[in-house]
């Protein structure tokens, strides 16, 4: 039985890309420099996982600037939030899985 | 991938959403701290008010004048004593910042341990939803505060001890959304105190029941999240 494995999402391989979509999951908007401090990864790292999810959109990007400063925020879309939702239903599915065999 | 892989990466998830959106870095140790401050407090008070009430002589708007009746109950009699007032006021704020200060330094460690950003967006909600109910509390002292002086109705200042423990509740339960669940409880018994405190006018209980608010329950709850998170 490995037919949950083909059922996870492509676009959530990469761990980070995971993480962006639970704090997404969890918020309903996040900036870029506090999703930075929490993942603990660098700009260029950050920005082309976003840009990734961006590109799939699940994700919508808000710009908009506090007083001189520009400022970034980020939402799930629903499509964004129902691929995350049955990502973890499929990992929820193989730990079953593995538990039973 | 394996089983256990799976399991750490669910694990992940779930630290991740609550990491991003609860505060679980405050300090269980501070709640204990700023109970004992709040009970030191309440005995200075107790001390400022015992003082007061045996000198028949008192300072209304910094003119020396005689109680005609010196056996005044001390809580009636702070509402014209100008100095004592000021005393008063005084006392409290010392309290109060140095609760700030200790949950701030405290949970600014216990932050750097978790691996949490002491200053992002999730503190910036918990000190809104605190902060907005607490300064419409401390406006309404001063209200009560003022009128109580102007008036000499001793109603009003009777007030200010519920409106202290029934606001201070109101912050925590609209903060508690961004920290530990547990937070939302206090805040309840908070509320709860504060409503029985102003069926009781006049009794001269004020003072029990603040101390039993801001200094015993801070002190069960602290050492009670203390021993849940703290470690």
């Amino acid at each position: 039985m490995s037919i949950a494995f083909d059922k996870l999402d492509d676009a959530f391989e990469h761990r980070v890309r995971l993480q962006i979509m639970s704090v997404l999951a969890a918020n309903e908007r996040y900036d870029f420099n506090s999703l930075k401090d929490l993942l603990g990864i660098t700009d260029g790292n950050l920005a082309s996982h976003l840009k990734a999810l961006e590109k799939e959109e699940y994700i919508v990007v808000h710009k908009s600037f506090l007083g001189r400063k520009p400022n970034t925020n980020y939402e799930a879309t629903e499509k964004g939030k129902k691929a995350f939702k049955d990502h973890l239903n499929t990992l929820e599915q193989l730990i079953k899985q593995q538990k039973l065999s | 991938m394996e089983e256990t892989e799976l399991q750490n990466e669910l694990a992940s998830i779930r630290s991740i959403m609550e990491r991003s959106s609860k505060f679980i870095s405050l300090s269980g140790l501070s709640g204990i701290l700023a109970g004992i401050y709040a009970l030191i407090g309440a005995g200075v008070v107790y001390k400022l008010l015992e003082n007061a009430n045996a000198d028949p002589y008192f300072f209304i708007n910094g003119v020396r004048a005689k109680l005609p009746d010196h056996k005044m109950p001390a809580f009636s009699r702070y509402i014209i004593d100008t100095t004592l007032i000021w005393e008063l006021v005084a006392v409290g704020i010392i309290v109060l910042l140095a609760s700030v200060i200790t949950a701030v330094l405290l949970s600014s460690r216990q932050a750097k341990r978790k691996g949490q950003p002491m200053w992002g967006s999730v503190s910036r909600s918990l000190l809104f939803n605190m902060i907005t109910p607490l300064l419409a509390g401390c406006a309404l002292i001063f209200i009560l505060l003022f009128w109580g002086h102007y008036s000499f109705i001793t109603f009003y200042v009777n007030l200010i001890v519920p409106v202290m423990l029934i606001f201070y509740g109101l912050a925590l339960v609209s903060a508690s959304n961004f920290t530990f669940g547990e937070v939302k409880y206090l805040g309840l018994l908070e509320i709860v105190l504060g409503l029985v405190c102003a069926c009781l006018p006049g009794y001269g209980l004020n003072l029990l029941f603040w101390a039993f608010g801001f200094g015993v329950l801070h002190i069960i709850y602290g050492a009670l999240m203390y021993f849940k998170y703290d470690k």
